[in-house]
């Protein structure tokens, strides 16, 4: 990385200062974003064909070859459609919720270390900047619920908001165990502290805890068997309903990278990140050494992905109050019990992992 | 309460969620059953009552001789049907309408029919892509479709014919 940026230095001599720094977040943003954008494109096409397979049918086949380029037709589908609004709506309001939902969505992706010293930005506090963002997100399904002035949306955005408050605090708890075991808050500091081999990842010690993120990213992300916020056969579309075109495309943009996102979170504080789950075993580590981090954390991500597919075919929705019982009377006193755990652990030096 | 530890131990192993994911997981990799319709066709039954035909002697003559019955037996009154003596002093038909908005495709006409004039054909994927006019299959329209796939009908009325 330095010697391509003395290399530039060298050739462009007036490339620098602020100006220089100002362009080089520019093209890393851009650099992720664009790949993102084509996952989460590809993502609902493995979606439908994932969930096709489980259901017994084959999934969409009829655009490209085996329906490759599916996801291509739908994007141009929905930029030329009309966008359409109601005409009692909150205009401002109604398209600054799709730009609210979008943007957290993207900007959670800065602090993600791909790899040793890939990432847009290091930040000390990573992970709190994470809880952050993520809690945002939620202000552009709510503003979308109450700007539609629609019954339904409304309806969504309400049940949006109080699944959020209660999941955030489970999440919360969960992560603070990740973070007593590492000692720190910066996911760097995470990954490198779950190095050297499967044993030394977080998902040992903290397998309830990996199990509870899990679900709560579901919650989180408005995902089956927990999308109550849509709720197709309850309240239509829920915060959807009144959106068209681009506007929705949008909001499907935000769920599934934000989809991705507590994929590849999950893999970082749970299954050692960019490492290489062959580390510490005597041949196959140098079998694998030439394999870029990068490639190990999309693997392992792409698990998780694959199982937000799988328990989205496998099970039916949950009754509201199910969700909150589930948050306050199950998750969360469980989350604290396993803080006393960790803390017990901790004091005893237990394994490999404090 | 070893029954209550035991239902505990249960919950919290998720076994319940594990079982359902085992069933996805298994189909997820099972034979696909999907028909991939404008390719590939499930099998008809011969007796299947799909579009309407009027159907020729091998002469060229056509069948109906204008009697009426299928009018007559039409459940849903979708046949109009209008008769005049030809030249040659035969019965037959100026007018033979059917409405496929009305027909609920009984089989009453084919059934009724004394000369195997009017049958219903394997044909089902139709549509009316001129107007709601097209809806109505004209004597011309009944008698081209009859032509077309006098062939399949025969081999249909075959199959049936040791069941009747």
């Amino acid at each position: 990385m330095t010697e391509i940026w003395q290399w530039i230095h060298e050739l462009l001599p007036w490339f620098d200062g602020a100006f220089a720094s100002v362009v080089i977040i520019l093209i890393k943003a851009i650099a992720l974003v664009i790949p993102l954008m084509l996952v989460v494109a590809y993502f609902t096409y493995a979606e439908r064909k994932v969930i096709g397979y489980m259901q017994l049918r084959i999934g969409p086949n009829r655009v490209g070859p085996k329906g490759w380029l599916q996801p291509i037709a739908d994007a141009l589908k929905l930029m030329t459609k009309e966008i359409i609004f109601p005409s009692k709506a909150n205009i401002y309001l109604f398209f600054l919720a799709p730009v609210l939902a979008i943007a957290p969505a993207i900007a959670v992706w800065a602090v993600i270390p791909f790899d040793e010293g890939l990432y847009v930005a290091n930040l000390d506090v990573s992970l709190l900047y994470v809880l952050a963002i993520g809690s945002v997100g939620v202000y552009g399904i709510i503003l979308a619920g109450w700007a539609s002035n629609s019954k339904y949306p409304l309806l969504g955005a309400l049940r949006s908001a109080s699944l959020l408050v209660s999941y955030e605090i489970v999440i919360g708890f969960a992560l603070v165990t990740v973070v007593m075991i590492a000692g720190s808050v910066n996911l760097n500091a995470i990954v490198m502290a779950q190095q050297g081999g499967l044993l030394n990842w977080y998902f040992i010690p903290l397998f309830p805890m990996m199990i509870i993120f899990f679900i709560s990213a579901l919650v989180e992300t408005n995902r089956a068997p927990f999308d109550v916020v849509e709720g197709e056969s309850e309240i239509v579309g829920g915060t959807h309903v009144e959106y068209s075109g681009m506007a929705f495309a949008v909001f499907f943009l935000a769920e599934y990278a934000n989809m991705i996102f507590m994929a590849v979170l999950a893999v970082i504080l749970f299954f050692g990140g960019w490492h290489s789950p062959f580390e510490g075993i005597a041949y196959l580590e140098y079998g694998f050494a030439w394999v870029p981090g990068i490639v190990w954390l999309l693997a392992k991500s792409s698990f998780f992905m694959f199982l937000y597919l799988w328990v989205r075919a496998t099970f039916p929705r949950f009754r509201y109050d199910q969700i909150m019982r589930l948050s306050w009377k199950i998750f969360l006193p469980w989350t604290i019990v396993w803080i006393f755990v960790v803390a017990l652990m901790t004091q005893l030096q237990l394994g490999p992992w404090f | 309460m070893i029954d209550k530890f035991g239902k505990l131990i249960e919950d919290f192993s998720l076994s319940e969620l594990r079982g359902g994911m085992q069933i996805t997981a298994k189909e997820f990799v099972n034979k696909k059953i999907t028909v991939q319709f404008p390719e590939e066709r499930t099998p008809i039954s011969p007796r299947f009552r799909g579009l309407h035909a009027l159907r020729r002697y091998p002469n060229g003559e056509e069948r109906c001789i204008a009697c009426k019955l299928c009018e007559a037996v039409c459940p849903a009154n979708a046949i109009t049907i209008e008769s005049h003596r030809r030249e040659d002093g035969s019965r037959r038909t100026v007018q033979y309408d059917i409405d496929l908005f009305k027909c609920i495709f009984c089989g009453f006409c084919e059934e009724a029919c004394p000369v195997d004039a009017i049958v219903e054909t394997k044909i089902f994927d139709y549509a009316f892509l001129d107007s709601r006019k097209g809806s109505v299959m004209t004597k011309e329209r009944l008698l081209e479709v009859g032509d077309n796939n006098e062939k399949a009908i025969n081999e249909a009325k075959a199959q049936d014919a040791k069941y009747r």
